[in-house]
């Protein structure tokens, strides 16, 4: 046997100096979070007592207007609604396919690898970017026009690592075993993939896509290059028509000098804020909706 | 040698993972519709063995094998033969339970619908689960998810679900290790009740699992380069009561070093 | 769901007990017959014994092997334990009293075709008692039943008076006459014989009753 060489008086467990720093560290964590929480709520008070008074019916149903007791933002809305389902449109299904080939298919070489890398560089690249990308490539080369859908290829395009990242994500959460026990049962790769990953993958799918559609919603740079139009004084009704959305509305408010516009702006970030906030609660509503089912 | 004699046999089959051998020459051949377990060391290739029988290695892209591995007479690695066809003939159960996260009538409906089953599919659920020994457990919540079962069910639901689909073989890998006592046991017994009726090729760590559910037993021990290779296949009471091999005998003893 | 655990264990426990009762059965058998060989000077059924131990024998050696597999491949515990522990005693008791019968065909072989020393009546007898042991440890074993157990213990010394008898009786005998001191002593060979069968009669309960209360004890009510 060894003999056991430790002496009780060699240890000083000093708990109430380590009980100390754990109180301090818990101080400085909690002060950091309700800093964020502040800033936020003065923004958010700030906003609502300047903005509510314009919000009305009225500021949703009417046209941008000189006058800003006239004015509304149903043009940059309705814009901004468009702009968003075609975006959804052309996003969603190209970034899951991205995501499935990458994960179930896509050998692991170094081309998968590089792929994967600058998947995630895209993400991180600003918005105006793409936003002058759009302007050269659909607007200029494709000849397509500063157009509702020159604008949401521009704008599938920035969202589409997030969809990419999200689904892969969403996709590598489903157990490897899952996976293991449809091929033992004869299933085919596709069979695999239809009938095990995607069910168990689509609430983090979605949950990704509708993250990348509100982010559409709340992009300004982009659009600003392509479309470049911020009075709008129409409603675009198929995907060639010219266009606006709420951010740059709202900037165009912003930038104005009566304080009547001032308030507009604010109306306008509170209806732009509902509409983001509701889209990442019906996220957020499918999320826990599925995690419930499967832990039924 | 007659073929049809032996479901599964290899005859020198050495399997590498990339560089490494995991397998060095191993010639095994076994019986029909009798339970035949696989124990050995930890890293003696017998899971890998195991997954050779229904080629599950194929997803592992660095994995490759020579000589020879039959079901029945039909040369597995052919390129003629079709690994999603042998995998719906020779099922598997994994060491966790993996349901899907579905029902439990869908779970076990699963296998019938990709190997288009045109028969009654209620009765078929109902008759493998029988197999299973759950029917009793879950007839009343065939439509509730199966998470919510236990351990031990959800493993039942497994062998149900590979059941379904008719296998001739049922491939086990360390099916109870996950499980309590009572689950373990159950399907210890499960396994007694299944052979004659199907094949069984269990792994198992637990010797005395093996000693308790099996027919035949086979050895397996890595060699000095880690490769794993077969010391003895034998009736299981003469493995545990009076093996050939001191290898073997020093193993299920506990003087292994 | 609880009958069926282990069922195949359960069959083979059961299997173990039928085997010792069917062993139980052959030997019983086989010590009345020695006894009556000796009895009606009948060589060939003493014959038939000497023939039949070896399936006694054989039988011994499957139980034994059942026994050890259940050990080796079942782990079993507890009372399942002890039954296994007891089978493979009482097989080895049941084999030592088929070889006693055994004993017993031979000498009547040796004596061959005169008569018995006198005519036998409480050699007859103790065969008996010691029989009806044999019969009551194995009823004991098969219904776990300690009392009765207990009871074969105490019979044994029935059969022990009646050894005593029969030594006094047949060395008085031999005192007498010089002459028949061979023949005597084959009958106080066969006394003997009986004698230990009901002693092992006795081991046989003792086991019984460490089968059920798990208890090992020599159950010693004898009054010698």
């Amino acid at each position: 046997m060894i003999k056991n060489i430790l002496k009780k008086e060699n240890y000083n467990q000093n708990l109430n100096s380590r009980y100390t720093k754990g109180k301090l560290y818990f101080t400085v964590f909690f002060t950091a979070l309700m800093i964020a929480i502040i800033g936020l709520a003065i923004l958010l008070f700030q906003i609502i007592s300047q903005g509510t008074e314009m919000l009305s019916w009225t500021f949703v149903s009417s046209y941008p207007s000189r006058f800003p007791e006239k004015a509304g933002i149903l043009s940059a809305l309705v814009g901004s609604i468009w702009l968003m389902g075609l975006t959804g449109i052309f996003a969603v299904p190209l970034g899951i396919g991205t995501a499935v080939y990458l994960e179930e298919y896509a050998p692991k070489n170094k081309f998968t690898q590089f792929l994967e890398i600058n998947i995630s560089n895209l993400a991180g690249v600003p918005s105006i970017v793409y936003g002058l990308l759009g302007l050269a490539v659909f607007v200029g080369a494709l000849n397509m026009g500063r157009t509702l859908i020159a604008g949401a290829l521009t704008m599938a395009l920035l969202v589409m690592p997030i969809v990419i990242l999200a689904s892969r994500e969403a996709i590598k959460q489903v157990p490897y075993s899952h996976r293991e026990a449809a091929y033992a049962l004869g299933a085919t790769r596709w069979e695999v993939v239809r009938s095990v990953v995607l069910p168990s993958a689509i609430p983090g799918i979605m949950t990704g896509a509708i993250l990348s559609m509100s982010r559409a919603v709340g992009e300004a740079a982009p659009v600003l290059a392509v479309s470049a139009l911020v009075y709008l004084t129409f409603v675009p009704t198929d995907p060639f028509d010219r266009f606006t959305v709420m951010p740059i509305q709202i900037y165009n408010w912003v930038s104005r000098p009566q304080d009547g516009f001032r308030e507009l702006a604010a109306s306008g970030i509170i209806l732009l804020l509902v509409l983001l906030l509701s889209m990442n609660s019906i996220a957020i509503y499918i999320r826990s909706k599925y995690q419930n089912k499967s832990e039924e | 040698m007659v073929t049809d004699e032996y479901i599964l046999s290899s005859d020198n089959l050495n399997v590498y993972y990339g560089n490494f051998q995991a397998l060095a020459n191993v010639s095994i051949k076994i019986k029909p519709n009798i339970v035949t377990a696989l124990i050995g060391p930890s890293g003696c290739g017998k899971s890998t063995l195991l997954r050779c029988f229904n080629r599950m290695n194929d997803l592992i892209p660095i994995f490759s094998l020579d000589g020879s591995i039959k079901y029945k007479s039909q040369e597995l690695y052919d390129d003629t033969t079709d690994a999603t066809n042998i995998r719906s003939q020779i099922g598997m159960v994994f060491q966790k339970p993996n349901p899907f996260p579905k029902s439990i009538y869908d779970n076990v409906a699963f296998g019938l619908k990709i190997n288009g089953y045109t028969g009654n599919y209620d009765e078929a659920i109902e008759n493998s689960l029988r197999r299973a020994a759950l029917w009793e457990e879950v007839k009343d919540r065939l439509n509730k998810s199966a998470i919510g079962l236990s351990g031990g069910q959800q493993q039942r639901l497994c062998i149900a679900r590979a059941l379904a689909v008719n296998p001739e073989v049922l491939l086990m890998d360390e099916p109870a290790s996950a499980l309590d006592p009572i689950g373990t046991l159950a399907i210890e017994e499960l396994i007694r009740e299944l052979a004659g009726s199907v094949t069984i090729v269990i792994v198992t760590h637990n010797m005395q699992q093996a000693a308790r559910v099996s027919d035949e037993t086979a050895f397996l021990m890595v060699n000095d380069n880690r490769a794993g290779y077969l010391v003895e296949h034998d009736y299981t009471d003469k493995i545990f009561t009076n093996p050939s091999e001191e290898r073997t005998e020093a193993y299920i003893t506990g003087r292994f070093s | 769901m609880e009958n069926r655990i282990r069922s195949d264990y359960t069959k083979s426990l059961q299997d173990l007990q039928d085997g010792l009762l069917i062993l139980g059965s052959m030997v019983e058998k086989a010590i009345h017959k020695s006894m009556q060989s000796l009895k009606e000077r009948d060589l060939q059924l003493a014959q038939t014994v000497i023939a039949e131990d070896d399936l006694i024998d054989q039988k011994r050696f499957e139980l034994e092997n059942t026994a050890v597999t259940l050990l080796a491949t079942q782990s079993p515990m507890a009372a399942d334990l002890r039954l296994i522990i007891s089978a493979l005693h009482i097989a080895v008791e049941l084999e030592r009293m088929g070889d006693y019968a055994e004993g017993i065909a031979r000498i009547s072989q040796t004596i061959g075709e005169q008569p018995t020393l006198k005519p036998l009546i409480d050699l007859p007898k103790m065969t008996e008692l010691a029989t009806t042991m044999l019969h009551k440890s194995l009823t004991a074993y098969t219904n776990r039943d300690k009392e009765l157990a207990i009871d074969v213990c105490k019979s044994d010394d029935a059969v022990d008076s009646l050894y005593s008898d029969v030594y006094h009786e047949l060395v008085g005998i031999m005192i007498e006459d010089p002459d028949t001191v061979q023949r005597a002593t084959y009958l106080l060979w066969v006394s003997h014989d009986v004698e230990r069968i009901a002693d092992r009669a006795t081991n046989i309960a003792e086991r019984v009753i460490y089968l059920v209360t798990g208890e090992l004890s020599e159950i010693d009510i004898s009054t010698y």
